[in-house]
C-alpha cells in the first residue's frame, strides 16, 4: 500500500479507495498532490497549471455553492465563475445528488452516482470539484478514477478528498480567491 | 438542571478533574450520556440493556435530553433513530442479542446513509431455548455492517468510550455509526469504581452543517436534497455507484482510526509485550485474562496481554506489532463462533501460534483457573 499514487485513470474495473491504500486526508494547512502530502501553494501552483494546459477544464460546482443559503455560498458562487472566466472553463453544475433514471442529459448537468456519462460526452480532460458534499464527492472521484481519464481536483470547505489527484481541505473564499489570483498570474 | 457549559471533548475525556462514584455499567451509560450533549434518545427495552434506556429517560425529566420515547419496537427504535439522525440532530440508543437481531437491517443502513448515531449493546445471548444471559456472538455478526465498534471491558470503559463515540462518529471524514459493546450483566449490573467529572460541563453540540452528507432538512435549500437509494437498475452505471458507495463507508471507517487513536489513546493496550505467551482479549473476558496472568505468574509462567478496545476498524497493525513475539496467543472469549480468535487470524502472520480458547457461551462464566488451565495444556 505504501506508495499509492492517486492518478488519472482509467485504473481498474473496481479502483480502490485511496483510503484504503494509505492515503489519509490532508493535514490542517497541507493539500494533496497525486496522495502526497504538500504545501498549500505547491497544490494551487499544480492546480493552476493543469487546468490552464486542459483541452477541456471543467468545474462541476455543487450544492453548497450553487444555492444562495448564505453570504458565503454566495461569494464562493461569485468566485467560482471568476475561475471559470479566467481559466476559460466550462461550467456544468451537479444541482442534484439523486441518480437520473432513466437518462441523465450529460451536456448540462452531471450526477455524483455516474459521472463518468457527463465526462465521457463533453471529454473533459481536466474536472474541478467544489460545494459538493463530501461523501458525494468521494463516491464521484472513484467513478471517474476507475472510468476516465480525467484530472480530479476538488476544492473542498472541509478535510479535502484523497480520492481526488489534488484537493485544497478548508477552502474559504479567501482561499478560492488566492487560487483564482494564481491562475490570473500563471496564465 | 443547573446551567451546563459547553467544553471541548479533551477537556471531558482528559483534562476535567473528576471524581470517583461508586456505579453500575448502567449508570455509567446515563453519566456519559449526561455530558453528552444529545438532543434525543429513543428506547426500547431488553434485559439487560434495560436499565440503562431507563435511566436515559431519568435525564429527559431532568432536562439534559430535548427528546425521548419508547419506541414500538427495536426495528422501530432503530428506524426512529435514524430519522433524528438524517434530520440532523444528536441521538442515542441501546440494545441487546435479539433486539440486535430484530433491528439488524437498520445497522448497514446507518453506515450507508453516514449516520453517526451512537448505540450502546448490552450484549447477551442470541439463540433458543432462549437465554436472557451474557454472550457476544452479536458482535460478530455486527462485524461487516459498516458500524464502527469499541469494546468495553468495565464501566469506566464505558463511561469514556461513549463520549468518544459522539465525538469520532461525527467527525466530518468519518460521519458513520458507533457501536459501544459491553457484556451484559457482567458490566451492566455490577458496581465499581467509575471516575466522572461534573455534571455542569458536556460534550460541543453536532453540527449537521459540515456533514459529508446533506441534512434531510425539506425547508432550507441547499439541504433539501433526498437521500434517496438507487432505483434498482440492471447496469454497469447504478453496480458501479453501489460499490463506490460501499466503498466510501469503508474508506470512512479507515480515516476514523486517527481520531479513536486520539480520544481512547490507542486502539489497544498492551502489558508485559516482552512476553512469549500473550492473551489477546476485549471485554470483561479481559478482566479475567488480568488474573489469570497473575496465577501463571505464580506457577512461573510469563504471560503478556493485548486488551483490544476497538474492534471495527480493526487495529490490525497495531496487534500484529504486539503479538510479533509471541510464540503461542490465547484468545478467550464469551460465544460460541470465536469470532474475535477468527479476526485475528485473519490479520497476523504465522496464525498457526493462534489457540482460540477458552470459550464459554450461553451465560457461562469465564473462570480465571479456565484460562489458566487452557495455558498449561497448551505450552
Amino acid at each position: 500500500m505504501v506508495g499509492y499514487k492517486v492518478l488519472p485513470g482509467p485504473e481498474s474495473y473496481l479502483p480502490p479507495p485511496a483510503a484504503l491504500m494509505g492515503v489519509d486526508v490532508p493535514p490542517e494547512g497541507k493539500a494533496l498532490v497525486e496522495g502526497d502530502v504538500v504545501r498549500e501553494e505547491e497544490a494551487m501552483r499544480k492546480i493552476a497549471e493543469k487546468i490552464l494546459a486542459a483541452k477541456n477544464p471543467t468545474v462541476f460546482p455543487g450544492p453548497l455553492v450553487l444555492w444562495a443559503h448564505s453570504e458565503t455560498a454566495c461569494r464562493k458562487a461569485a468566485l467560482v465563475k471568476r475561475l471559470a472566466s479566467v481559466a476559460g472553463m466550462k461550467i456544468i453544475p451537479m444541482p442534484d445528488y439523486r441518480p437520473k433514471y432513466p437518462m441523465i442529459n450529460p451536456a448540462v448537468e452531471i450526477n455524483p452516482n455516474h459521472p463518468n456519462l457527463t465526462i465521457w460526452h463533453n471529454k473533459i480532460d481536466v474536472c474541478v470539484f467544489i460545494g459538493v458534499h463530501c461523501h458525494q464527492a468521494n463516491l464521484a472521484l472513484k467513478l471517474i478514477r476507475g472510468g476516465t481519464d480525467c484530472y480530479t481536483i476538488a476544492l473542498c470547505g472541509e478535510y479535502g478528498h484523497e480520492d481526488a489527484m489534488i484537493t485544497l481541505r478548508d477552502v474559504t473564499t479567501d482561499k478560492l480567491d488566492k487560487l483564482v489570483k494564481m491562475v490570473e498570474k500563471i496564465k | 438542571m443547573n446551567s451546563i457549559n459547553v467544553r471541548p471533548p479533551e477537556y471531558l475525556l482528559f483534562e476535567a478533574k473528576r471524581e470517583t462514584q461508586f456505579i453500575t455499567g448502567s449508570e455509567a451509560v446515563k453519566e456519559a450520556v449526561r455530558r453528552a450533549n444529545i438532543d434525543m434518545a429513543i428506547s426500547y427495552p431488553i434485559t439487560p440493556q434495560s436499565e440503562s434506556m431507563h435511566l436515559v429517560g431519568d435525564l429527559y425529566a431532568e432536562g439534559y435530553i430535548k427528546d425521548y420515547f419508547r419506541g414500538e419496537n427495536e426495528f422501530a427504535v432503530m428506524s426512529e433513530v435514524s430519522g433524528a439522525s438524517f434530520g440532523g440532530v444528536r441521538v442515542f440508543t441501546a440494545t441487546c442479542g435479539p433486539g440486535t437481531m430484530r433491528a439488524f437491517e437498520l445497522f448497514p443502513m446507518w453506515a450507508g446513509a453516514r449516520l453517526p448515531i451512537v448505540c450502546a449493546f448490552m450484549t447477551r445471548g442470541v439463540n433458543a431455548p432462549l437465554t436472557i444471559q451474557p454472550d457476544n456472538i452479536e458482535m460478530g455478526f455486527l462485524l461487516e455492517t459498516g458500524l464502527l465498534m469499541v469494546f468495553a471491558e468495565t464501566a469506566q470503559d464505558i463511561y469514556d468510550m461513549l463520549l468518544a463515540s459522539f465525538m469520532v462518529a461525527e467527525e466530518k471524514d468519518v460521519h458513520l455509526p458507533v457501536g459501544v459493546f459491553m457484556d451484559g450483566f457482567f458490566i451492566t449490573h455490577t458496581r465499581e469504581q467509575v471516575r466522572i467529572i461534573s455534571e455542569d460541563v458536556c460534550l460541543p453540540p453536532y453540527n449537521p452543517k459540515t456533514a459529508p452528507v446533506a441534512v434531510m432538512d425539506m425547508e432550507t435549500p441547499p439541504f433539501r436534497l433526498m437521500r434517496d437509494p438507487f432505483v434498482m437498475k440492471s447496469n454497469f452505471v447504478s453496480y458501479a455507484a453501489h460499490a463506490s458507495w460501499q466503498q466510501e463507508v469503508r474508506a470512512a471507517a479507515v480515516r476514523s482510526k486517527k481520531h479513536f487513536n486520539k480520544y481512547l489513546k490507542s486502539p489497544l493496550e498492551i502489558e508485559n509485550p516482552s512476553a512469549e505467551i500473550m492473551i489477546v482479549a476485549g471485554g470483561t473476558a479481559v478482566s479475567q485474562a488480568r488474573e489469570a496472568i497473575v496465577m501463571t505468574k505464580e506457577d512461573g509462567i510469563d504471560v503478556g496481554l493485548v486488551k483490544l478496545k476497538l474492534i471495527r476498524p480493526f487495529p490490525s497493525t497495531e496487534l500484529a506489532l504486539a503479538c510479533a513475539g509471541a510464540k503461542k496467543i490465547f484468545i478467550p472469549e464469551f460465544n460460541i463462533a470465536g469470532w474475535l480468535a477468527k479476526e485475528v487470524a485473519s490479520i497476523i502472520p504465522d496464525n498457526s501460534r493462534i489457540i482460540g480458547a477458552p470459550r464459554v457461551y450461553g451465560g457461562m462464566t469465564m473462570p480465571p483457573e479456565l484460562i489458566v488451565e487452557t495455558i498449561k495444556k497448551n505450552v
